[in-house]
């Protein structure tokens, strides 16, 4: 990593040591300097770190461009949603539908995957958006006439998730201090963070992440070196699905209530947008991505405030400027900084490297394949 | 049968207008082999222009001709979309032509983000309805009902479908985009400005699609910030359907997408056993896109997809 | 001796164009076989056909009595069938070393789980994939210089490091699509070594090359395409008196 000052460099246990403290304390700074509302602030901060690390797998490993992501997401929260709140009566534990909703939508991807991965890397893109919109257009309209999703209107009242019988969803008071839900929710989410990173980093430095990487470098080549692309790119889409699963169930967990609203095609662009600003390849750059975009929109919101104080009133809701910065990050970021503002060693090179014969001969690869 | 055939005509009439869509990206794709995904939005900034120029006029003249009004919309409306398709290119593309694959996708994903929230703050997150200036009257056709303004959209473009096709196969401009969509290389070496080419190809796909956000306006009576998402998936759905960079294929892909979509829309009910409601109707289009790419990845009258690719 | 590849009547067609037409020839187990031809005789066509690149139109291709045209790419290497590139086409983001191990993976089994766990037969593999990688590098002349970025290598060097990726995936069949071009006569003597190296190793060698001089040095026996027709076979100095390939050659080229 960059940046790091040279004495911790050289004593990489004590910047661990340090940095485990740091992240351990976190939510008791930040709830006390900040106020509490901004820990929620973290737990999501988290949160999209595992979606934009289960995301990076694909896109920024495989190279495979997925643009509905969010529809893991949203099975993987549904799911949860389905297996303990009262819409169906159910209210199984979490150890057991937290990996479900990951193999579902682990399952999913490989359906989608199976006919598209053949073909152009584009074709995958428009297939998975309009995956992202048929999951969507299903959650909205299956409360009728069996009610299963309950519509528009989401399913409320989900189970928190309670590890040895204590909820991590009510206030409980350690050694006389109060700890809140999201303060728990946060070492939960920091610990399946920390899982997602141990596999991405394992699987980057394995035979898999090699043969990712070679796909993703020239496929054609790839495949005359004995690599079976097309289960290699599924592999991919698939693991990248089961984060997003498995990120959802948190958050079901977590908010108590979901609804197709919140697995809307924005969505997906931001995780997407995550991976593109912070340097798509690299856990690190795709960390700082998550982080940047989920704490500056809140940010933004100061500027709603301020203006009400400078101007009298608001002229643009900063809600509405988010995604319009969002978009034209994307394109600054692609045309002046590709490679994202963390790039990993590969991508920097990558991107300035010119895409000529291996891009056009990737054409005789599929003659044999499709 | 009222119901099939009325249904064929709904689908026939929303098929045109994809079909004009879907030669935009068609079109793209033939020469940059580059999904042009901002392409919807400007479907979509096209009917918000011509919208606001209509009702800026009936606002000055409530007794303007109909008729005028809706052409100085849509005359409003061409050349913005047009500028804004020529500046797309310039900006967002063109830099990354040497660039990975995956880096114009993105700065395409951009480019629609920009626009649809440019368009929501400009024209706000309600919808705007169409003035009532449109044909109104309509005739029963063999049980079904068939409007003015349907047959409208349909003529025309028809119209415009048959003027594109006799640029591209029967003019120097025509040429010389064949000669680019066949190898840019080559192309360049005969004396082809490429750049050139490129840029006009983007410029005539969005006229193209100035008029069918007009057209899909008028039809639904209804114009939204987000209208250009849905409408822009569609028509690539139904350009792959066809056959991507084949115009023929955009053609018959968007009338079929729209017929396969209008009936389905029709009969899901009943195929479900009520199960399934006409709310499902946007699902069509992706099912067809899915099993397309399933069985003929080539399109219907495509050449080889993957191996043009 | 025993026969390694044969090749039935395979015909490619692109569209009306017919790049091969129904070629024929057979590959002997360790022996060093050229294939020569003009520009443009289909000698990259019938490569890219064998190695389940492109299918085949017509005709039959057989490693080891088995058939492999149409077969996948990665299914023809795991029989043992490696090549190299004419246009050299390494990973060039990945490291020289990164490049031979992703050679490794037809022979390796890691999945998922034990890469994530760490596994004790995956770390075993890793480390085995790792010294035989060095190996094959030290064996083309690449030792100790696994760590550079492949796209930095020297052009020759390059050329070597294909070698050794393809090589990664034990072939008993190597081929190289002009492995020597662009390279000054130092160079090709030096691949010369090389390629009786490999053939010393038991690695039978199916080389296409434009150099006919080197083709006659080292090959024990060659067949000319022309036009997508196999025109003559034979050891190298029949082959050179044929008067077919003579006029392929315009006269001159092969005297």
């Amino acid at each position: 990593m960059p940046n790091v000052p040279e004495w911790l460099r050289r004593h990489p246990r004590l910047a661990f040591g340090l940095l485990a403290v740091l992240l351990a304390v976190l939510p008791f700074i930040v709830g006390a300097g900040l106020g509490r509302g901004w820990v929620r602030v973290l737990d999501f901060a988290l949160l999209y770190a595992m979606l934009a690390l289960g995301l990076n797998i694909v896109v920024g490993y495989a190279g495979l461009l997925d643009l509905g992501y969010i529809a893991f997401y949203a099975l993987g929260a549904y799911l949860f949603a389905w297996l303990s709140s009262p819409q169906f009566g159910l209210h199984l534990p979490f150890w057991l539908v937290l990996p479900s909703g990951a193999l579902l939508a682990g399952g999913f991807g490989v359906l989608l995957g199976a006919p598209t991965l053949r073909l152009r890397g584009d074709y995958l893109a428009i297939v998975t958006l309009g995956f992202g919109e048929i999951v969507r257009i299903f959650m909205n309209n299956l409360d009728a006439p069996v009610n299963i999703t309950n519509g528009p209107q989401g399913i409320n009242l989900i189970d928190p998730i309670s590890i040895g019988g204590v909820s991590l969803g009510v206030r409980h008071t350690i050694l006389g201090v109060h700890v809140f839900p999201p303060t728990f929710y946060y070492y939960l989410f920091l610990f399946f963070t920390l899982f997602t990173i141990l596999v991405a980093m394992r699987l980057q430095d394995s035979r898999i992440g090699r043969a990712w990487a070679a796909i993703r470098e020239d496929e054609v080549a790839a495949a005359a070196m004995g690599i079976d692309t097309r289960s290699v790119k599924l592999l991919a889409f698939a693991m990248g699905a089961s984060f997003g699963g498995l990120a959802g169930g948190l958050f079901a967990a977590f908010q108590g209530f979901i609804s197709p609203e919140s697995f809307n095609l924005m969505e997906s662009v931001m995780i997407l947008c995550m991976i593109v600003l912070g340097g798509m390849g690299n856990i690190p750059g795709v960390i700082l991505g998550a982080v940047l975009l989920t704490v500056l929109p809140e940010a933004l919101r100061y500027l709603g405030a301020w203006q009400r104080a400078t101007l009298g009133h608001v002229v643009v809701d900063p809600n509405d400027l988010r995604m319009l910065l969002f978009g034209l990050a994307m394109v600054a970021m692609m045309l002046f900084r590709p490679a994202g503002l963390l790039p990993s060693r590969q991508r920097k090179r990558e991107f300035r490297a010119e895409d000529g014969v291996a891009g056009q001969e990737a054409a005789s690869l599929y003659d044999a394949q499709a | 049968m009222d119901i099939f055939i009325q249904q064929l005509v709904n689908g026939l009439v929303l098929g045109s207008i994809y079909a004009l869509v879907a030669l935009g990206y068609t079109m793209v794709y033939g020469i940059l082999e580059l999904i042009n995904f901002a392409h919807g939005e400007v479907t979509m900034i096209g009917a918000m222009i011509a919208l606001a120029v209509i009702g800026a006029l009936l606002g000055a003249y409530p007794q303007a001709p109909a008729l005028l009004v809706l052409l100085a919309g849509v005359l409003a409306a061409i050349p913005a979309c047009m500028a804004l398709g020529y500046v797309i290119e310039r900006v967002a593309y063109r830099p990354l032509r040497r660039a990975p694959r995956l880096a114009p996708l993105i700065t395409a994903i951009g480019v629609s983000i920009v626009l649809q929230n440019a368009a929501m703050l400009i024209w706000g997150r309600s919808y705007i309805s169409f003035p009532p200036i449109l044909p109104h009257g309509s005739h029963t056709v063999l049980g079904a009902v068939v409007t003015d303004l349907q047959i409208v959209i349909v003529a025309l473009s028809i119209l415009i479908m048959f003027g594109l096709t006799l640029l591209v196969e029967r003019t120097r401009l025509g040429r010389a985009m064949r000669a680019t969509a066949q190898s840019r290389e080559m192309a360049e070496l005969m004396g082809v400005n490429v750049n050139t080419v490129i840029s006009i190809t983007f410029i005539i796909g969005s006229a193209l699609a100035a008029i069918a956000g007009v057209m899909v306006s008028a039809y639904y009576g209804l114009a939204h910030y987000y209208m250009g998402f849905m409408l822009g998936l569609k028509a690539f759905s139904a350009a792959v359907l066809g056959g991507i960079g084949n115009l023929a294929g955009a053609m018959l892909g968007g009338l079929l997408l729209g017929v396969i979509e209008a009936l389905g829309a029709g009969y899901i009910g009943d195929l479900t056993g009520g199960f399934l409601g006409s709310n499902y109707q946007d699902v069509f289009a992706f099912l067809a896109l899915i099993l397309v790419l399933v069985f003929r990845p080539t399109g219907l009258l495509g050449e080889r997809v993957a191996q043009r690719a | 001796m025993t026969t390694l590849l044969t090749v039935e009547n395979v015909t490619k067609r692109f569209g009306g164009l017919s790049a091969l037409e129904a070629v024929s020839l057979t590959v002997n187990s360790g022996e060093v076989y050229g294939l020569i031809g003009p520009n443009g005789a289909g000698k990259t066509t019938l490569f890219n056909c064998m190695t389940g690149l492109y299918t085949v139109s017509a005709g039959v291709i057989r490693l080891d009595g088995v058939p492999i045209q149409n077969r996948k790419p990665h299914q023809i290497v795991n029989r043992g069938f490696a090549r190299t590139f004419q246009n050299i086409r390494l990973f060039a983001n990945m490291t020289a070393l990164e490049n031979v191990m992703v050679g490794r993976h037809a022979r390796t089994r890691t999945g998922v789980l034990g890469a994530v766990l760490h596994s004790r037969r995956c770390l075993a593999e890793e480390r085995d994939s790792r010294e035989r990688s060095q190996a094959q590098m030290a064996f083309v002349g690449l030792k100790d210089r696994g760590r550079g970025l492949a796209g930095h290598l020297a052009y020759g060097d390059q050329r070597r490091l294909e070698i050794a990726r393809a090589l990664a995936t034990e072939p008993k069949l190597l081929a190289l699509d002009e492995p020597v071009a662009g390279m000054n006569p130092n160079e090709r003597r030096e691949m010369s070594e090389l390629f009786l190296k490999l053939r010393d190793a038991g690695i039978t060698l199916l080389l296409i090359e434009h150099d006919v001089k080197l083709v006659m040095d080292v090959c024990d026996r060659v067949a000319v395409l022309d036009y997508g027709k196999k025109i003559a076979e034979g050891v190298p100095d029949e082959v050179r008196r044929d008067p077919a390939v003579i006029e392929a050659y315009l006269g001159g080229a092969v005297a």
